[in-house]
């Protein structure tokens, strides 16, 4: 194998008519492609000499097959120059900084060698001469007479794209041609360019390649008709009004005409380099699709360079849809047996692993863990069917390799879009399970940001030892439970595995022991049961609390504040009246309810405290919690049953009368503020406006409204006070599973002020919102107050301002995901090449861009929530340990 | 009006340059060569106010968020790149 050649560098320049014309294979005179009988026409656009893209043709000029045969460029003799678009800025620049008849750079000998030397000055440095450049050509302009032929410079207006004029006088390319022609080469180099390989007269085009037919391949459609590429139907167009013009100006034809066809052909050449020229109107296909010319095969997301140059595709990969499985453990996914079946291991025969590899190609491949391939000793790869496996299965050697199909207990990478962290892509156990869809347990959506609502997902099957030891080592799913980006579990129990715990944790809460059993029948116990808490009539009760500890680890010790703590002045800690005080102790829970703070993802203190606790199997320890909480969340829930309808967001007459006042009253009193306004009563607040400070006024009366029939709804929905455990919209809300008290209240009181930038709506029509209202009504109902709630329903109109509302929130998601991502990609391209090394130091490339990384050498998923040390803790074990000991 | 000392202003780091024998060791610490250090230039206001010059070293101490003191070190240069 011969050792891939290194790049010194780089040269840009343009091709002279002279180096095209010499490159190409053939002139292209004919417009037409294929004669009737399907041979390519020669001398046509799928001359034979261009290349070859029909299997067993042979290249007219190569003599090789198709695919072997790079292609060959042919070119077409413009009958008259043409601008290049992509130099239309350039040559605007050259022509006015240069002498209308002699051609000369429009500066005195002293003014050009001064720019010269401090040039070759900035070159050695290796600078850019960007700006020397720049003011060259603006000293230039403002020469009125030129020092070498006194001719006088006239002004040049530039009309996009392609039109160059002078004193009402329109420059044809020829006359552009002809005057870069006389720029002497010493003047070129003060324009920024090199005379060898950039002569300016290059710009305009006299001759245009022909690009060869392997880079515009036609394609045979089922009917058997042939479909040309894009750039073919732009080549036909060039040549059909070439030939045209060429015709007409034989003819003689007046200038006018010949004008228009010239106009014509700059028109069809410049599409053809680039069809997204602003001021060109694209060229268009039959069916009015724009065509992807030169220029759009490049440019963008799926263009050449970051389409198909960076961008990188795999093999061993599949994807399909996720559903939720929670007797899975976090580990693990459930992988689909006919996506199984198709993936492959390779496993290097041994004489330890001979016979059961025997048994894999014996079984073959519909067979589920079989094989599909096995590799010879000298590369030579044999199919394993159904009915030659028995027979393979013999031949197999020490050194061949298997090709196994992915079986149970295989590491495999699991990925979903967009891939924002390291978290995005973990390492997972396979399970090979019945149906089509990957299962996950919902435990791990967090960091994959995933839902079930259709989400898709990827997997990859390392085909490496090395690459499924790192794998397992440093992205399986335990590992990364502590997130970079906070110092805390980004995995942990979500909606119903809070509600669950919530439940099953309640004060009052008793099981029998089978009931018990029952709970935890699923879950992994390494604990013995202990004595009933509760014994009532002879017979044993456990209570919710001793059920939950059944699956802490013996040595965890954490006190936690739950979501629901109100802050009381002084804490009662242990005797807390609203059980918000959490504590384990020795692996059982003492007191408190579980809750999101406890077990949620992006805070669940239990899963920190059992990594920080067992020093060395942290990980483990913290996983196996996981997937016994998520199961017995699950059970207990289905224990206790849990659902929501209408009749929970149900309110008393009494409760819905004393809404509705409280509204009428902030609707009444929002008219007096506007009354006090336009009698001019109203005081401007500081820095504010009347206009200003009248919606402002308007706006706090009416949320303080919203809140006050909230807390109405709230208290008859049991969730302040009291809290009504038989409502599951109140114990999702308190537990942190799901939704909020403003949830709550736009269900049951009133669904309150919308808004569109922050302020009441008032577009639409003028003065007022809606063809119903007064003009200049500025009345809460007429701009945008909603009083209704959810569940009593909205009346048109608020409906129409609810929607309004809506709206807003959509599009502000979909420009926000768009530029955060955009900042991402720069963020990303910025920092990629940063490494940590083992002395501390952060690192690019060679060169140190900080001595200790971030200045304290503190790895923040080590870190307490971003903290490097968490002293309170410390000193409260410390004094938990002393009152023991 | 004369220029103030640029190094009292409380937002301004302490700059101090580097004895040839602390470099040395510096670049023993870190198994590197001085062109790899962070640079700056010789007309940064710091640098003219303690005088350092071309290919010395400047010791930056500045307060940080994460860990109250961090030190920098920068290498003096003349001009941008080459």
């Amino acid at each position: 194998m011969s050792s891939p050649k290194r790049i010194g560098r780089i040269k840009f320049g343009l091709l002279s008519p002279k180096e095209y014309r010499k490159m190409s294979v053939t002139k292209v005179i004919t417009a037409d492609t294929y004669d009737d009988d399907g041979f390519p026409i020669e001398m046509g656009l799928m001359d034979p000499r261009l290349g070859v893209i029909d299997p067993g043709l042979r290249c007219r000029t190569c003599g090789q097959r198709a695919g072997e045969c790079p292609g060959h460029f042919g070119h077409i003799e413009l009958a008259a120059p043409v601008v290049h678009v992509g130099f239309a800025k350039l040559i605007r620049k050259i022509l006015r900084a240069t002498c209308r008849r002699c051609g000369h750079l429009l500066l005195d000998e002293m003014q050009k060698h001064d720019y010269l030397s401090k040039m070759h000055e900035l070159k050695d440095k290796n600078y850019s001469i960007e700006d020397v450049v720049k003011n060259v050509i603006k000293e230039a302009r403002k020469t009125v007479t030129c020092p070498y032929c006194a001719e006088q410079a006239r002004e040049i207006k530039y009309e996009k794209p392609t039109r160059y004029v002078e004193d009402n006088h329109k420059l044809m390319p020829a006359d552009i041609r002809d005057r870069f022609e006389r720029i002497p080469d010493a003047d070129i180099e003060l324009l920024g360019l090199d005379a060898v390989n950039v002569r300016p007269e290059w710009m305009i085009l006299t001759v245009l390649p022909v690009p060869p037919v392997t880079t515009r391949p036609s394609i045979t459609l089922e009917n058997g008709q042939r479909s040309e590429d894009d750039l073919t139907h732009k080549l036909v167009d060039i040549i059909r009004i070439n030939q045209r013009f060429q015709e007409n100006r034989e003819a003689g034809a007046p200038q006018l005409i010949i004008e228009d066809l010239w106009e014509l052909l700059q028109y069809h050449v410049t599409t053809f380099l680039d069809n997204e020229v602003s001021g060109v109107p694209p060229a268009r296909h039959r069916s009015g699709r724009p065509l992807k010319t030169l220029s759009q095969r490049l440019k963008g997301k799926d263009g050449r360079f970051r389409g198909s140059l960076s961008g990188k595709r795999v093999n061993f990969s599949a994807r399909t849809v996720i559903s939720p499985d929670p007797n899975l453990s976090i580990n693990e996914v459930g992988v689909p047996e006919a996506i199984a079946r198709e993936m492959t291991v390779p496993i290097i025969v041994t004489p330890r692993n001979i016979n059961e590899l025997r048994e894999y190609v014996k079984r073959g491949p519909s067979d589920h863990p079989g094989a599909n391939y096995i590799k010879r000793l000298d590369g030579r790869r044999v199919k394993v069917t159904d009915k030659n496996g028995d027979e393979v299965a013999e031949t197999i050697e020490n050194g061949w390799v298997v090709e196994r199909q992915l079986k149970n207990g295989d590491i495999v990478l699991f990925n979903r879009q967009p891939s924002l962290h390291r978290m995005s892509i973990m390492a997972h156990r396979v399970k090979v399970m019945p149906f089509k869809t990957f299962r996950l347990n919902p435990a791990v959506c967090p960091p994959y940001n995933a839902d079930f609502d259709g989400d898709e997902m990827n997997l990859h099957v390392p085909q490496t030892e090395e690459a499924r030891a790192e794998a397992r080592i440093l992205m399986q799913v335990e590992e990364n439970i502590l997130s970079p980006r906070f110092g805390g579990p980004i995995i942990g129990g979500i909606h119903d595995h809070i509600s669950g715990l919530f439940l099953l944790t309640q004060k009052g809460t008793r099981f029998t022991k089978s009931e018990v059993h029952e709970l935890l029948r699923k879950c992994d116990v390494y604990k013995a049961l202990p004595e009933p808490a509760i014994v009532k009539d002879g017979t044993g009760y456990y209570t919710g609390k001793q059920v939950f500890s059944m699956i802490l680890p013996g040595k965890l010790n954490v006190t936690l504040k739950a979501k629901k703590c109100v802050m009381h002045d002084v804490c009662l800690k242990t005797d807390c009246e609203s059980d918000a005080y959490v504590k384990v102790e020795a692996g059982s829970l003492i007191c408190g309810v579980i809750d999101e703070k406890a077990v949620g993802a992006f805070s669940g203190a239990l899963l920190d405290g059992i990594i920080r606790e067992y020093t060395d199997t942290g990980f483990t320890e913290a996983s196996r919690f996981l997937d016994n909480a998520t199961k017995l969340a699950i059970r207990s829930i289905m224990h206790f049953g849990f659902s929501f309808g209408i009749d929970d967001e149900d309110v008393s007459q009494k409760a819905l009368l004393e809404i509705d006042e409280i509204i009428e009253k902030a609707e009444e009193r929002v008219e007096a503020l506007i009354n006090a306004y336009e009698v001019g009563e109203l005081e401007s607040m500081p820095g504010r406006t009347l206009n200003e400070t009248l919606e402002m006024k308007i706006m706090q009366e009416l949320g303080r409204a919203r809140d006050k029939a909230g807390e109405i709804a709230g208290k008859n929905l049991g969730f302040a006070g009291e809290l009504a455990l038989d409502n599951s919209a109140v114990v999702m809300a308190v537990s942190g599973a799901r939704g909020s008290m403003l949830n709550l209240t736009q269900m049951a009181g009133s669904v309150g002020q919308q808004s569109v930038r922050g302020e009441r709506i008032k577009r639409g029509y003028y003065d007022r919102t809606l063809p119903h209202f007064q003009k200049g009504d500025l009345g809460a109902d007429t701009r945008g107050f909603v009083r209704s709630s959810y569940k009593k329903g909205l009346t048109p109109t608020e409906f129409f301002f609810h929607a309004i509302g809506g709206r807003e929130g959509l599009v502000d998601t979909a420009v926000r995901t768009s530029q955060s991502g955009y900042l991402q990609r720069r963020l990303i391209n910025a920092l990629q090449d940063l490494e940590v090394g083992y002395d501390g130091t952060v690192r690019s490339g060679e060169k140190v861009v900080q001595f200790v990384y971030g200045e304290d050498g503190v790895d923040p998923t080590k870190s307490d929530y971003g903290k490097s040390v968490n002293v309170q803790k410390i000193i409260q074990a410390v004094i938990d340990k002393q009152g023991k000991g | 009006m004369k220029n103030p000392n640029v190094l009292k202003h409380k937002m301004v780091p302490e700059h101090v340059v580097m004895s040839e024998e602390e470099v040395q060791d510096l670049l023993a610490r870190y198994s590197i060569e001085l062109k790899q250090l962070p640079k700056i230039l010789v007309t940064d206001p710091a640098c003219k106010e303690i005088g350092a010059t071309k290919d010395d070293v400047v010791k930056i101490v500045r307060r940080s968020l994460t860990a109250d003191e961090a030190v920098s070190f920068r290498l003096v240069i003349d001009t941008k790149m080459g």
